[in-house]
């Protein structure tokens, strides 16, 4: 067929270009500056064989989309064939259609707030949120202030905008504001104002905490003591397995809040469909930033989310997650309960779809995933949560993104080996695992499993000296 | 032009390189003119084999199973001629804990190492021995698995009390490990083709940290981290001496077609240790072997080629 002339076909001949170690330096000179701090690494290597058929993968964010009904989808698609083919096909505004913004309102209504459509701006996901921020914000060097561990995919966005990421310790009622405070203090001295600080208050990805709601006042603030940007991440806000809701941050302040969620979770991460809602100058400059980047968000989805939104109540696919995700998370903690040793600490999340836990210091995960795979099985090592080497003996769990069969067995099988790896410690270090009572699972979670020399035998191993220091020393480009 | 399968993939830990190096040669070998028959080693190695019928096998595997002969002797036994090395070879250059064996018996210098199983700790008290092991390698000490070929695994013993967590680390990739005496110095890796029958040995390429006093395995070959320099700014001597050592190397494992050899040249003593030899050394862009032979103005097509015809030249002459 003559449409597909010139396309590559899997078994034709290549037509990839030559490509040698001298042609990569001459394409290297031409690199920006900050594609230098954008590194491949053993580890990048490892996460890709935990997308393998036959591995059990607890290591994914993904949301179950098997649930959603495919004969909705189809007639979802005629809907928008029917009455908005050419317009559905067609370039959009930059902002996003009004009709999703309709439907973005009635998603922030169900958590109480209230939000104008002029206040809005529909993004592609919400990772564009994370995006649009630095590139309206961050200026090389700039100070971006965020939880430990964090977001593991926001990492690379603030290291690709070269900011100087400073983090937070956590603890079951979430970042540590007196910590922050105090954090604050000390880059003021030395000359830093921050530009944003990002949290994700609700069911913390990787680290399964909520923000408590003391803390959400003290973080307000802060903020508007300082006139500091929050970036509110909150895309598992709706998906509460347990407790009461808490108030976002926007709720109680929106003049340094800026608000971003999605359609991931509630509805699918294929449309690639979120949005932010904040102060007017800012939403301005971030638009101008989105225009930049892709002109308009897929207007195909638009349609799509919209029409699902008229189709009847959007909440009822969101109550069918909730009650697979909870039974899920249930199953993920009865497993750590009965796998895991006592050594190990775990968090209990009351949302979203990951629980953080950690393993004894002198146990590394990133080698751990590597025996792991062996039995098919794979996680979240705790390092991509954080820019400093720490992170080293923890792990992200995720429950939403595999049945409970699959938890339960992947679960057992990492269990043996964890079990076999403290045994052998034991071994090693003539103190065989005693069966001592068990940390509290909601316990401050560890602040700094490798920080402490004097404290884990892991601290000085393979690392160089320095870069497991303390958030508060870590090099800052503009002195 | 010959009918070539690309073994490239698998199922090992260093499947993502395997599947880079493996896309550049079949480029190579397009253009060079041959047909390919490009396989993601898995279950169904066998049966693709046997229906694809190639005249040839390019090993483009990296790591568990590709590099430690298992793949190598199926298709021996079925008959397909391979590039690389054969099974012994293999078997040899991949169990690090057999090759500095094989290279101390030889008496071509090699870091001091001890090397326990598994089962030593668990079953036979070798823990007790380690106060002693760290009084004749003295810190730091380098612990890593027999069987890994890339950095994963590899740990950085300063003190005694990290050498439990880096035994722990190096075991979750085998059931051996070793503790080497760190040797301090120049990062050199000597790669070798066969040429008309002969072992050639390259350029040198150095690896050098960008940043000082750094040394973390894991970060070793990342972009950025690692500026390579080949040929390696050497003395003359030094240089012949590393690639004499290197070739003796080849010969005592019994490698051929190509591969790369790993040493050290120590700072203090100005003296070469081995610590290893690939008998499939990555392919692609960024590996060391491809700038090597670039270095000595050998394309990476040519060097493909070259591969090639060394594997024909190789394989035993088909039955009448």
């Amino acid at each position: 067929m003559s449409g597909q002339a010139g396309r590559g076909r899997a078994g034709s001949k290549s037509r990839r270009p030559r490509s040698t170690a001298r042609d990569i330096e001459r394409y290297g000179a031409l690199f920006a500056e900050r594609t230098k701090v954008m590194k491949s690494s053993a580890m990048r290597d490892l996460m890709a064989l935990t997308e393998r058929d036959d591995v059990i993968s607890l290591a994914g964010g993904l949301p179950d989309t098997s649930t959603f009904p495919a004969d909705s989808y189809a007639s979802l698609m005629s809907t928008v064939a029917a009455s908005s083919c050419a317009r559905a096909l067609q370039y959009g505004p930059t902002e996003g259609l009004t009709l999703v913004k309709r439907c973005i309102a009635e998603v922030m209504g169900a958590e109480d707030m209230d939000v104008d459509e002029d206040e809005l701006l529909v993004t592609t996901g919400g990772q564009q949120v994370i995006d649009l921020v630095c590139k309206t914000l961050v200026d090389p060097g700039d100070v971006v202030v965020c939880e430990a561990p964090t977001y593991p995919g926001a990492v690379p966005t603030f290291t690709s905008y070269q900011a100087n990421v400073v983090q937070i310790t956590m603890d079951r009622d979430g970042m540590r504001t007196d910590e922050l405070e105090s954090t604050l203090d000390d880059l003021e001295r030395a000359g830093h104002r921050p530009k944003f600080i990002y949290t994700v208050p609700n069911f913390h990805n990787p680290a399964g905490v909520t923000l408590s709601l003391e803390r959400r006042h003290e973080l307000v603030r802060i903020a508007s003591e300082r006139e500091l940007l929050v970036l509110e991440d909150n895309p598992y806000g709706l998906l509460r397995y347990e407790g009461e809701p808490l108030p976002t941050l926007r709720s109680l302040d929106d003049e340094f809040i800026i608000y971003a969620s999605t359609f991931s979770k509630i509805l699918s991460p294929g449309v690639r469909l979120g949005w932010t809602a904040a102060p007017g100058p800012v939403l301005a400059k971030m638009n101008l930033g989105k225009q930049a980047s892709d002109l308009c968000s897929s207007s195909i989805s638009q349609y799509f989310v919209s029409a699902y939104f008229d189709s009847g109540p959007w909440e009822d696919y969101v109550r069918s997650l909730i009650d697979i995700y909870r039974r899920r998370r249930d199953v993920l903690l009865d497993a750590l309960a009965e796998h895991f040793p006592r050594e190990a600490e775990w968090t209990h999340p009351e949302g979203g779809l990951f629980i953080w836990a950690t393993l004894p210091d002198y146990i590394d995960t990133t080698d751990l995933l590597a025996r792991a795979l062996q039995d098919h099985v794979a996680f979240v090592p705790g390092r991509a949560a954080y820019v400093d080497g720490r992170g080293g003996s923890s792990m992200r769990l995720n429950f939403s993104g595999v049945g409970v069969d699959d938890i339960r067995e992947g679960m057992r099988r990492l269990g043996e080996i964890v079990r076999e790896q403290v045994e052998l410690y034991g071994t090693l270090t003539g103190t065989a695992s005693k069966s001592g009572a068990r940390r509290d699972p909601m316990a401050p979670l560890p602040t700094a499993p490798d920080a402490s020399p004097a404290a884990s035998p892991a601290a000085s191993r393979g690392a160089p000296p320095g870069t497991e220091a303390n958030v508060l020393q870590l090099r800052r480009k503009r002195a | 032009m010959s009918r070539i399968a690309v073994l490239k993939g698998g199922r090992s830990l260093e499947r993502q390189v395997s599947l880079k190096s493996g896309a550049r040669v079949e480029d190579a070998l397009e253009r060079l003119g041959h047909s390919i028959v490009r396989v993601d080693v898995g279950a169904d190695l066998v049966d693709r084999l046997t229906a694809d019928r190639p005249d040839l096998a390019f090993v483009a595997l990296h790591g568990r199973d590709g590099e430690d002969g298992t793949v190598q002797e199926l298709l021996e036994v079925m008959g397909i001629p391979h590039t690389g090395s054969g099974v012994s070879a293999c078997i040899r250059a991949a169990d690090k804990v057999l090759a500095k064996h094989a290279m101390r018996d030889a008496a071509i210098p090699t870091p001091d190492f001890y090397a326990f199983s598994e089962t030593a700790f668990r079953e036979l008290g070798a823990a007790q021995a380690l106060p002693a092991i760290e009084e004749r390698l003295q810190f730091p000490i380098v612990v890593k698995p027999a069987g890994q070929g890339s950095a994963l695994g590899i740990k950085f013993a300063r003190t005694p009390s990290d050498v439990p967590g880096a035994l722990i680390a190096a075991f979750s990739y085998d059931r051996k490990v070793l503790l080497e005496r760190y040797v301090a110095g120049r990062d050199l890796a000597v790669s070798i083709i066969d040429e008309g029958g002969a072992p050639r040995a390259l350029p040198i390429v150095e690896a050098v940290p960008e940043q000082e006093d750094f040394y973390d395995f894991e970060s070793r070959y990342e972009i950025g981290r690692t500026r390579f320099v080949c040929p390696a700014a050497l003395d003359e001597a030094i240089e012949a001496r590393a690639s004499a050592i290197a070739l003796e190397v080849y010969a005592l494992l019994g490698l051929s077609g190509f591969a790369r050899v790993d040493m050290m040249l120590e700072s203090d003593s100005d003296e070469l240790f081995v610590l290893e030899a690939d008998s499939i050394p990555g392919l692609t862009e960024t590996s060391l072997l491809p700038q090597a032979a670039d270095a000595a103005g050998i394309g990476f097509d040519e060097l493909i080629g070259r591969i090639v015809e060394a594997a024909h030249a190789s394989a035993p002459s088909p039955a009448p």
